[in-house]
Formats: structure tokens, sequence, C-alpha cells
């Protein structure tokens, strides 16, 4: 039986999943980042798609090329820092193109760094590759648009980007399937029927190698052969621009005559709601752009204003075509758009007019920042370090929360991986200087960095590689909570699943360590503080590279609770040790502490770590009232 | 169905994104246009976290602008009032009596707003606040629907949408297993909603 159309809610990440199925996607290839992790999760649940967590992006955008190469459509997926690491996979995928198969990358803008080290604006990656993208404003845009984009991308022989950014990837909005909704806790509506595939794919893997293996001056991308394709790169974005005037991506929404707005992906949507009146220029595809579209609409407004998120892109472009534009003097080019952001430059540029004074919050309330969870494995790693005085080069993900008060105990952030490295670059900086001066025994100021499991697989195994290699020191801590944790508990190399949730070999971080050379390894638990605290002392102190695994599993996963922490008033002569380990349930009162015992795990740092044993913990028989 | 434009505001963890959910689902149940904003990645890690969901003929944007919610829905108290001047003039504020001291607070730092604060901050922008009794135990598990049972015994929501069209969008939402919990929730909720409402027709 088939079901009418049904409007669902779909978040913008699951759309571009339902997109992807439904233009037969066979290859799914991605690393989870914050807003782009929820693609990849729906897509794997829908029935013949081999989807898979890589290690990193750049080695899931090289899986997703070799899978178009062989004929078929493949999608790969990433936020927009891990386009920066598969940047090299891109400009060569440029140049090869993908001989018939279809190649879709998706990248996730972080406007606002509601989650992210820094907020990049992606579209100038189109321009630099030269390769086409195309821009949805919300779900149902994503869904369709992720199909045009395998499309467009047979039909030039060319890899596509498709820009995502937080408010599209994680805003719902309605989308009209066959089915009748999204089941509970599943990402992907449920399909009461098949929805009918369009496998646009006649030809074999086979045939699709064959003709890849006879043509090397297209795929084998040395100098002589490479200085033929640069050319092919340049017509091909010639020809899309042409296709762009009329392919139907870019649409006028007509208005009045007296304000023209170009615009595309999110910044639409809030500049539709603010300004009614105007009329719309609305760019599905926002490289290469419609030269002949974009003048013709220019003659007919009187005003022409760009409004676009972050970086003059469009506004630029418009300028080199000739056309007077305004946009970044009146629209931010720093932090997320909105409708009042909007609103706010509009009414400065003078096309609306004064409103009432915005409502702005209360002033002066204490924030709150994200915090390491209450029984979170991370914190006893940070409590060591801070004891020890040491100088800790951190990473990307949870852990990177070691470096908030009270525990201060992380002191750089830059990018995935990049902590081994800088430990490496600081060793040599101070050999023959203070470092070997210092007693052998002093921790103070040593550095140490520390990684995720997960980015360690990511980008850890080369620096880790390269310490060894030109002779390194300093202690590598591997944090090991069996999790891709920050963007919501993905699997890695090192969980023992995959994606599709089936049981894979688990590699182990210290058998890696010790495969590379490294002689020191220990795994410990670093909630057995005294034990994790010795290790760390001499690993710190050693002179020669060393790995801890601190092991303990992520405590939102974990399902053994334990009962609360009891506090012994009597006991208590309000050190404030405890408070400083900046766990949630904790909090000062008056002389003593207080603790929630509705937040409290039971892990039992904080009893580990009471000089009076004012804390104490309480084993699952007793204390019934404390768990009603 | 006129246009309605709701902010849930809380902690991150506490069922913020599974509320808002439901809130889309009964508005989408109803043949409005909805959009719905959310947060994911590191705010979710204990800090503060807000969701938007718009019910309307035609909604463009996820987000609305300040001043122009009709409905904030706090699930802690700071969080609440940290939001509300999203508020518009006579919005329905639904605050649950809940307070998580952030870290600021703990250290010592900075205080923690007295409710006496928080009254004046929501009475300054002439809205209606409602305090909810909060949930302890399992129950706090199911602390965005016993807030939703609330919200939907007041106005403008109470008579538009009886329970049934909550508890239909909820039980397309839950999983069996935890449905039992926030359907008693919801009726929670809702039960003390129907208490306040004569109460206020009083007054």
């Amino acid at each position: 039986m088939v079901n009418p159309m049904d409007r669902i809610l779909l978040s913008g990440n699951e759309a571009v999943a339902l997109g992807a199925f439904e233009a037969g996607v066979k290859v799914g290839a991605g690393y989870p980042g914050t807003p782009s992790t929820e693609i990849l999760e729906s897509l794997a649940s829908y029935p013949g798609v081999y989807c898979e967590w890589s290690s990193n992006e750049k080695v899931a955008l090289d899986v997703a090329i070799g899978a178009a190469y062989a004929g078929r459509r493949a999608l790969a997926v990433m936020k927009h820092v891990g386009l920066n690491v598969a940047a090299d996979s891109l400009f060569y995928a440029a140049y090869t193109g993908l001989g018939g198969g279809g190649l879709t990358i998706i990248v996730a803008d972080d406007p606002g760094m509601h989650s992210s080290q820094n907020e990049q604006d992606t579209r100038h990656y189109a321009r630099f590759a030269q390769v086409p993208m195309v821009e949805p404003s919300d779900s149902a845009e994503a869904r369709d648009l992720v199909a045009q984009a395998f499309a467009i991308s047979e039909q030039f022989d060319v890899p596509v980007l498709v820009r995502m950014s937080t408010r599209v990837s994680h805003s719902r909005a309605v989308v009209k399937v066959r089915g009748p909704a999204v089941a509970p806790g599943k990402r992907r509506p449920a399909l009461a029927d098949p929805l009918p595939v369009s496998d646009p794919h006649s030809r074999s893997a086979g045939d699709a190698l064959t003709a890849l293996t006879a043509n090397p001056g297209k795929y084998v991308m040395v100098p002589g052969n490479a200085r033929g394709r640069h050319p092919v790169v340049r017509e091909r974005l010639a020809d899309l621009g042409r296709w762009a005037e009329s392919c139907g991506l870019n649409r006028v929404e007509p208005g009045g005559r007296a304000l023209g707005v170009v615009t595309s992906g999110i910044a639409y949507q809030y500049a539709r709601q603010v300004l009614p009146e105007a009329s719309f220029l609305k760019l599905g595809m926002v490289w290469p752009l419609p030269a002949g579209l974009l003048r013709r609409f220019a003659a007919q407004v009187d005003r022409l204003l760009v409004v676009e998120e972050l970086d003059p892109f469009l506004e630029e472009n418009l300028r080199l075509l000739g056309l007077t534009t305004e946009g970044k003097r009146w629209f931010p080019a720093i932090g997320e758009l909105s409708p009042a952001a909007v609103r706010r430059g509009a009414v400065q540029a003078g096309v609306l007019g004064e409103e009432p004074p915005e409502p702005v919050p209360l002033p002066s309330l204490p924030a709150r920042p994200p915090v390491l969870c209450p029984g979170c494995g991370h914190r006893p790693i940070f409590y060591a370090l801070r004891r020890l005085g040491a100088v800790v080069f951190g990473d990307i993900g949870c852990y990177t929360l070691g470096a908030m008060p009270p525990l201060s105990a992380l002191h750089t952030c830059g990018c995935m991986g990049s902590g081994l490295g800088n430990l490496h670059g600081v060793a040599k900086a101070m050999e023959g200087s203070d470092g070997n001066g210092k007693a052998a025994a002093v921790t103070r100021g040593r550095p140490a960095a520390v990684i995720g499991d997960s980015t360690f697989y990511h980008a850890g195994l080369p620096a880790l590689a390269n310490l060894v290699y030109n002779g390194g020191g300093g202690l590598v801590i591997v944090a090991d909570n069996s999790t891709t944790a920050m963007t919501g508990h993905q699997d890695h190399p090192g969980t023992g699943r995959t994606l599709a949730g089936e049981a894979a070999p688990r590699l182990d971080p210290a058998e890696a360590a010790r495969g590379l050379g490294v002689k020191r390894v220990a795994t410990v638990d670093p909630f057995a503080v005294d034990e994790f605290l010795a290790v760390a002392r001499a690993f710190l102190t050693a002179g020669e590279p060393a790995v801890i695994v601190a092991r303990h599993p992520c405590v939102l996963q974990s399902r053994s609770r334990r009962p609360p922490v009891r506090v012994l008033a009597e006991r208590c002569n309000g050190c404030g040790l405890c408070l400083r380990l900046g766990c949630p349930p904790l909090s000062p009162d008056g002389d003593g502490v207080l603790l929630d015992s509705d937040l409290c795990t039971g892990c039992g740092l904080c009893v580990a770590i009471c000089p009076r044993q004012a804390l104490i913990a309480v084993t699952d028989g007793e204390g019934d009232s404390l768990h009603a | 169905m006129r246009d309605l434009n709701f902010m849930l505001a809380g902690v991150g963890g506490q069922g913020i994104i599974l509320a808002g959910d439901i809130l889309a689902e009964v508005g989408l149940r109803a043949g409005a246009d909805v959009k719905k904003s959310e947060v994911h990645g590191m705010a979710q890690r204990g800090g503060g976290v807000t969701s938007q969901v718009r019910w309307g003929q035609r909604v463009y944007s996820p987000l609305a602008e300040p001043g122009r919610i009709d409905i904030l829905i706090g699930f802690e108290v700071l969080e609440a009032v940290r939001n509300a001047h999203y508020l518009r003039q006579g919005g329905l504020a639904v605050v649950n009596r809940y307070r998580l001291a952030p870290p600021a607070v703990t250290a010592g730092e900075a205080a923690y707003p007295d409710e006496g604060d928080v009254e004046r901050e929501f009475a300054a922008r002439g809205a209606d606040l409602r305090w909810m009794c909060p949930p302890s135990g399992r129950e706090r598990l199911a602390v965005g629907v016993q807030l939703l049972g609330l919200v939907s015994a007041l106005d403008p929501l109470r008579e538009a949408f009886p329970p049934e069209a909550w508890l239909d969008a909820l039980d397309r939402l839950i999983p069996p297993a935890h449905r039992e919990l926030n359907r008693q929730a919801f009726q929670r909720g809702r039960a003390a909603g129907a208490d306040v409402v004569p109460a206020r027709e009083e007054g």
C-alpha cells in the first residue's frame, strides 16, 4: 500500500541523510564533528547504504572518492574544520574528477562557535578548489539539494560541496515524505514502503575501474598529467557558471523595487522574516555564481543588499561583477547571524524604520559554561597534572574542559592532534636550557600532552611517530573513555564497534604506542589516584617518550552508578580541596561543603583526596535513604 | 492557528531537545508550519542550553527575536531568567523551581539570583510567571514533559489542545520503555496547571 505524502519534522542533518538515501548513495564516510555528526548516524540506519566512521576526515574523503571512482554515489561528511584536514583530498579530486560516479561532500559550518575552535566560512573552499557549492536554508532544501549535488557531480565530473551551518543542521523543519512518522528513537523516517531508490548507475564497478585504469592522464596526478587537468578544472567551472544561470537552484522572489536582497542559506530565512517588503535573489548554488542573473536582479531594484553569514563572500564577488552593493557595512561578519542582527543592520542601513529598543538580558548573571560531568574520568587526570604542575598541551574533545577553572590544568587547545606536536616542539626548545637544569625529580613546569582516544586515532598517531623518530621526550596521556564523547558517543577504532553497530577489531592505544617505539607505556585507571600520580610523576621526568593510557569509560555511557558520597560535616574543616575538582555536585556551604546527592555519581574522587575523611563512599548495601 | 513562539531554557542533560520535539510535533499535527532550533555538542556538557519552537502559517527563521517569544519554559531558574528578555510583553513563563549552581557560584565568585530578583525581572517585562514544583528522584528524568503538562493547562493552549493531542505526540516520540513515566509526568504537570487557572481567574 502506498501512503500519501506526509509532513514530518526532520533536522537538516536528517534531511541530508534522507536526500542522500533517495539519491541512491552507496557509501557514506565521515568523522564526527558538531554540527555534522547526525548525518551519518541517520544515513547508517537506511537499508543498502554502507556507512563508516573513518579515523579522520581526510581518510573519509579518500574513501568517498574511491567509491565514486568505482562508479557509485558517495557521500563524505564533516564539520568545517574537518575540511581543513581533508583539503588535500578535495584538491586532487577536483583535478581528477570522478569519472561518472557521484561525490557529494557535506561540510557543516559553525558560526558563533557553539562547539568549535574557530568560525570558518567554507564557501572559500569552493572558490579555492574551483568546485561547485550548494547551500540549503532549511531541511526540505537540504534533502533536495543533496540529490541535486549528485546530479551536478556526475554531469560535470566534479566533487560538489554542500555547505550546512549549525542552524540548518540543528533546526527541525517540515519535510514531505512517504511514510507515517519518525519512529521513536530513530533518526530517520519510518519507511512504510521502500522508497524508489534511483540507482543512476547501470555501469558495474568493474567497468568504472576499467575506464579508470585506461586513463592515467586523468587519475595519476604527477606534474605532467596535472598540468593537463588544470585547464579542464578552469573550463569546467566556466561551464558550471553558465549552467548556474538557469539551473533552477537560484530563484528570484519578487517584492518591492526599493530593496533587493541577495542571500543564501540560513541568512535567507532571517532576511525573509525581517524584510517582508524586499525582493529576493535566493542563491541555492553559491559557487560559481550566476553573473547574468545577478546583474539582471541588480538592475531591477533601487538598492542592493547582501545578507550573508560570516565572511563577505557574495558581497565581494558581486563587487567583482561591478555591482554596487552593501553588506558587511551593516551586517556582522563575526558570530552567528540572527533575525535580531539582521533587523539591527536593516535599521542602520535605513531600509527599516526605527524600532523600539531591543530587549536585553539582565546584566551580571553568572555564566554557565560547559563543565566535565560528575563522575567523568577526565577529572582525576587533570587533578593529577595540576598537582604535578605540568604544562599541558591539549586537544579537541570533552577533556578540553580541563582548562576551565577551578581545574585550570590544560593550557592550550588548537586543533585535532596539535597537542602532541606542540609537546615535542616545546621539549626541543627546552633542551639544553631550563629543562636540563632541573633536578630530575622536579615535575613543575614540565610539558605533557593530553589527547582523547578518538583524537589519538584521528591525528595523534603521526605526531607520536614523529616524537619517537625525532628523539623527543615528554608525557603523552591518552584520555581513553572508549568513545567519541563530545559529539555524542560515536564509535572509533578503539571501541570495538562500527557505525553500523557491528563488532570490529578493537585497537589499543597502548599497543599502538609500543608499536611506534615508545618504551614507557602504562594503562592506568585515573580514579586509582595514587597509582596514577606515581606513574605520571615518573613518566613526566623520564626524559624519553612516555605514554599513559588513562582508561575509564565515559560516565554518560557507563551503566554502573554507585550511591552518592556522604559528607560528614563534623570532620570537614572547609579546606576547599574537593571544591577545586570543579565537580558540579560540590558547593561551598558556610565553613563546609554541600553535596547534591541527585547529581553525585559516587565516583569517589573527592573521597580519595579529602585529607580529613570528611567525604565517605557509601556502598550499595547502606544508606537506603540516600537513593530513594 | 495563531502564530506561537516557544523557548525552552535549561541546562544540558535536562531533556530540552525531547520536550521541544514534542512541542513541535503538537504544532505539526495541528496543521501549522513548524521550525525548531536545538543546541548540540559541547554546550550539552552541563552548559546553558536553549531551544526554540515556532508555530505559524509560514515560518521562515527557526529563531525568534528577543521580545517575541510567547511562552518561555524554564527548566532551571537561572537559565529561565537569563532568557527572560526573549519574552514579549505579557508573555507566559513557566519555570521549574530548581536551582543548579554554575561554577562561578560554586566557587563563591558570584551569587545565584534570588527568587525576588527573578520575579521582579519577569514582572518588569509584563510576564505572567508560573512556578512549577520541581520533581525529584526518577521523575526528574521527565521534568520537560511535566513542564509541558503545566503549559498545556494554561492559556493560550488550554482550549485549543486537549490532553490527547499532547499524549499522542508523546507516544510518537518516546520509546515504549519510557512512555509511562512521561505520561504520568504530563498528567502531573497538567493537574498542577489546572489548579492554578481558577486562582488566576479569581485574582
